[in-house]
């Protein structure tokens, strides 16, 4: 009996180290998809500013509250804007950074069809 | 024909690309928000300054006057620059002054009101910063200035006279 609870103490420790590195992990990777307002250049993850420091707080809040990582980028969206995060996505301002080099791939493409094949 | 037609090709893309860049370089690189965006109060839960409870941000705005929240610290030099607008802003009637604590020390937080003046009306405190993520804001000093539950106007970075003309005339 005694080891059978001495087990499932282990068993217990080893999970909830396993919940709380999966959480700091999720933790980092949200901070490191963030831009830092306040001192530009920089990741959320990277910056020890104020502002980042309170920031990684808010978002371990959230994971604990149980929110997942989509719903704390909206979350963030939602407050600071679309810049905060560094994955833009497409719409009427950005469409030209994601279209360019589609773009240039079929022009380059279109080149290459043009004086190998073409040609002969 | 065809010889001629891809410099022309590279020619354009090649200027179209500088003018781009050139326009590009006289875009100023600090980020401003869209500052006059029209939107709701957010809802949260504030600590009172003095008595230490906790308090509904729904429940600070629900008067028919303006309300202008101040994110402040006394480790803030800016705040120190901002403070006599404050002051001045407070002889009107029709606007509450909020002020919302950031990341400070109490005592240190009371000495500075004690020296330069208390200009608000409540004060709030935001010890590790969460409320004004939160909130939206990006530090200090930071002032909202509210109506109906509305963020109007924002300022970023510490008051000056301008700011304060305008507040007085939006609030007249």
């Amino acid at each position: 009996m005694r080891l059978l609870h001495i087990f499932l103490i282990i068993i217990l420790i080893f999970n909830f180290n396993l919940i709380k590195a999966n959480e700091i992990e999720t933790e980092n990777k949200i901070a490191k998809n963030l831009r830092c307002l306040i001192c530009q250049g920089q990741s959320v993850y990277d910056s020890d500013s104020e502002f980042a420091l309170s920031l990684k707080l808010v978002i371990n809040n959230k994971i604990s509250e149980g929110m997942t990582e989509e719903q704390i980028y909206s979350f963030l969206k939602k407050k600071y804007g679309e810049w905060i995060l560094y994955d833009p996505v497409l719409n009427k301002n950005t469409y030209f950074l994601w279209l360019l080099p589609l773009l240039i791939f079929l022009a380059g493409g279109a080149i290459i069809i043009k004086k190998f094949y073409i040609r002969k | 024909m065809r010889f001629k037609i891809i410099p022309i090709i590279i020619t354009i893309v090649f200027t179209a690309t500088f003018i781009i860049f050139f326009k590009g370089l006289k875009n100023s690189n600090i980020y401003t928000p869209n500052v006059d965006l029209e939107k709701k109060v957010p809802s949260l839960v504030f600590k009172s300054f003095d008595t230490n409870l906790d308090i509904i941000s729904e429940n600070i705005f629900n008067k028919n006057k303006f309300y202008l929240v101040n994110i402040w610290a006394s480790w803030c030099v800016p705040c120190r620059d901002e403070h006599k607008f404050l002051m001045k802003l407070k002889k009107s009637e029709e606007i509450e002054l909020i002020g919302l604590n950031y990341k400070d020390n109490n005592k240190n937080a009371q000495n500075f009101l004690g020296e330069l003046g208390n200009p608000y009306d409540k004060i709030f405190v935001d010890k590790d910063g969460t409320s004004s993520i939160n909130w939206g804001a990006y530090g200090v000093p930071e002032s909202f200035l509210i109506h109906k539950n509305k963020i109007i106007k924002r300022y970023i970075g510490p008051i000056n006279n301008r700011n304060l003309i305008e507040i007085e005339k939006i609030i007249k």
